[in-house]
């Protein structure tokens, strides 16, 4: 797929551009959205416009640090432990008179060190990012439970909780919008306009040639699960302040909602492909479908049975048109050849 | 990452700043804080009693999970009362138990539109916010199986109190023991609140003179899974050898204990008793491995819930203690302290009676 960058750009090629799977994502977005206004009663309202971006706050913010680690070809699916821990540990505070403004920022550093962990695992230790997460998934969710046992804390300040799920001005953009406008936009900068994100796609592609390049892997790698891991702990905050309720299990299952939603945005699972717009279109195609479906009462059951398709679809179409292209470009070389 | 110690402490310090700079401000603690649920109390409506019920209600029943046998019986008990109601009944929910995941199917609910959401709170406080825009919104609000808070719903539907299920659970136990011997506890989780609940009534009226004979040897927990619980009511049986009785307040635990006690030559030995299905019991109270146990009859929530959500819908009631409704078959009901409405005391189930019952 290197090719695109390689050869100098024709016409067609600038066309070609359009016609790939994020382009196709987002496109999709845009009709699922319009046919659902249309189609669906309640579902353009600017109530329900509240309702979704809450749905999609923790998918969004969590998929970001999660495209630029997928990018470079690892993975980290511990991000959902870490947002529980991140919860319980809130709750847990709180219950021992720590102030509220004091937790946010304490908890965000903790989720940086968990992060931190994995990232020196995976790069000063060299184990796969795979193991490592699996592993710290289960670590994390239990030290949680160490820390909050069954129970839950839920009286945290109304100041907070209301703002969480307040809109601006008591407007009809919810107050969430704010950081995660603001973070993708961070996220964005990074991965799309700096040497740095240049350098992570560097590394999903062959991170020997980017060591030899004169890629620092092992440390921008390091950086990138200390993001994930702060990312992840201020989703936890905002998710215990969204349901006013600190709990262990908060946010189970969750890294499988983000994985799924950056793959069907189009980066690749291999590393060294997709960008940010993309996955935001891939979590808000996810997000906007389930809210749809469900205001048309379709079952929970049918409703994994569509995000499974799509995810399976997402993954399975790319591969397949690239290998289209492979062969026409062979018979194209072995006809050039015979001529 | 080794050559990167001096950013690395250059991090730390920044962070620790953050941290020292927050901690000066004092700021808002649990102390302080005032106590603002953001509740959104209703309007000071009056209750009118005479006020006729409404026809063509929307009432959506909302359970912890799909797909749990014991939940559909009460939502189909919600159904039964919903078609006498001349209503409209729904049922969503989502696949898995979780604190939060009710939240968006309460969202879904109120850009619907309807009168009333029945709700099994998986988490008392998870679903408030969202339920007190749904009361802002005109919905009346029911909870029933597990409550949510009380400041975000109009009514809530008790099975049965904690006190009448202890009671009942040890007075089982002690008929079947012939009033002395070792009796053991089969319980759910060790977290589950419901059974803990009960098993702390129990261990109060054990206290009791009348029950100085028993003695309780041992609480064992199968955390409501099937293999587990069997596994658990083995090892009792092993350990104690001398158990003349297991309760398990728990349909998963007491069926898996009959199961095995069924099959083992400890049958007609060893009484199995707690709180269970009729359907799943009934092979062992026909053959004899169970006597009796007890349940509520989760139909009858449903019912009733959908009844209460009518009547709050309707005018008849706002929730408040004292108010009076009648509820169809069940007949009249008055709703206690804190918008409480209690079923009745559970019904026990023997040979005799048990067929009678279909859940």
């Amino acid at each position: 797929m290197s090719d695109a960058t390689a050869n100098p750009r024709s016409l067609k090629d600038g066309l070609g551009r359009l016609a790939t799977w994020d382009g196709i994502i987002i496109l999709l977005t845009v009709v699922v959205i319009v046919a659902a206004s249309l189609g669906v009663s309640n579902f353009g309202t600017s109530r329900n416009f509240t309702f979704l971006i809450l749905d999609l706050m923790p998918i969004v913010l969590v998929a970001l640090p999660m495209t630029l680690i997928i990018v470079t070809g690892e993975i980290d699916l511990s991000v959902a432990s870490i947002l529980g821990l991140a919860s319980s540990l809130m709750g847990w505070f709180w219950n021992n008179g720590l102030s509220i403004e004091m937790i946010i920022p304490l908890v965000i550093v903790i989720g940086a060190v968990l992060g931190a962990i994995n990232g020196f695992l995976v790069n000063a230790l060299g184990l796969p990012s795979l193991a490592v997460t699996i592993g710290t998934l289960a670590l994390y969710r239990g030290l949680a439970f160490v820390v909050l046992g069954d129970g839950a804390v839920a009286d945290f300040p109304f100041d907070y909780t209301g703002w969480v799920t307040g809109t601006i001005g008591g407007g009809s953009v919810p107050n969430v919008l704010i950081p995660i406008v603001a973070l993708a936009i961070v996220f964005g900068i990074v991965l799309h306009a700096t040497p740095f994100g240049r350098s992570l796609y560097a590394i999903g592609a062959n991170d020997q040639a980017a060591h030899f390049a004169g890629i620092r892997v092992a440390r921008t790698k390091f950086w990138l699960y200390v993001a994930s891991g702060a990312v992840s702990a201020l989703v936890g905050i905002l998710w215990t302040l969204r349901y006013s309720s600190a709990r262990a299990d908060n946010g189970s299952g969750l890294e499988l909602a983000v994985v799924a939603a950056v793959l069907l945005g189009g980066v690749s699972i291999f590393g060294g492909k997709g960008n940010l717009p993309g996955v935001l279109a891939g979590v808000v195609l996810l997000a906007a479908l389930q809210n749809a479906l469900r205001l048309q009462d379709v079952s929970g059951q049918a409703l994994n049975i569509v995000t499974g398709t799509l995810l399976v679809l997402s993954v399975l179409l790319p591969n397949v048109v690239s290998s289209i292209r492979t062969s026409r470009q062979r018979r194209k070389v072995r006809q050039a050849a015979a001529s | 990452m080794f050559r990167s110690h001096r950013r690395l402490l250059t991090a730390t310090s920044a962070s620790l700043l953050v941290l020292g700079l927050s901690a000066c401000g004092g700021g808002t603690t649990k102390d302080s804080a005032e106590s603002t649920g953001g509740g959104a109390a209703q309007p000071g409506a009056s209750a009118n009693p005479n006020a006729e019920t409404k026809a063509g209600l929307k009432i959506a029943f909302l359970p912890k999970q799909l797909n749990n046998p014991y939940t559909d019986v009460e939502t189909g008990g919600g159904k039964v009362a919903v078609g006498e109601l001349k209503g409209e009944y729904k049922l969503v929910g989502p696949n898995d138990a979780s604190a939060s995941s009710q939240v968006s199917y309460i969202n879904t609910l109120i850009q619907q539109q309807q009168d009333v959401i029945v709700v099994a709170a998986n988490d008392p406080n998870a679903v408030c916010p969202s339920l007190n825009q749904a009361r802002q919104a005109g919905i009346k609000v029911v909870s029933f199986d597990s409550d949510a808070s009380k400041d975000c719903r109009d009514a809530f539907i008790n099975q049965a109190t904690t006190q009448g299920i202890g009671e009942s659970l040890t007075k089982m136990a002690s008929e079947l023991a012939g009033g002395e011997g070792d009796i053991a506890i089969l319980s759910a989780t060790p977290n589950a609140t419901n059974q803990n609940a009960w098993i702390d009534v129990m261990k109060k009226e054990l206290a009791k003179p009348e029950y100085s004979k028993l003695k309780l040897v041992k609480t064992a927990y199968g955390n409501d899974d099937d293999q587990k619980s069997f596994q658990e009511a083995q090892g009792l049986l092993q350990s104690y050898p001398n158990l003349k009785v297991i309760v398990s307040p728990t349909t998963v635990g007491i069926a898996a204990a009959s199961r095995y006690v069924s099959s083992s030559n400890y049958k007609g030995k060893v009484a199995i008793t707690g709180l269970g299905l009729p359907n799943q019991m009934r092979q062992y109270v026909k053959d004899g491995t169970v006597k009796k146990f007890a349940l509520w009859n989760p139909a009858d929530i449903g019912y009733l819930a959908a009844f209460t959500g009518a009547a709050l819908a309707s005018g008849q009631i706002t929730g408040a203690e004292g108010e009076k409704f009648k509820a169809g078959k069940l007949g009249e009901y008055t709703i206690g302290a804190a918008g409480e409405i209690v079923l009745g005391p559970p019904t026990e189930f023997t040979a005799e009676n048990i067929d009678q019952f279909n859940f």
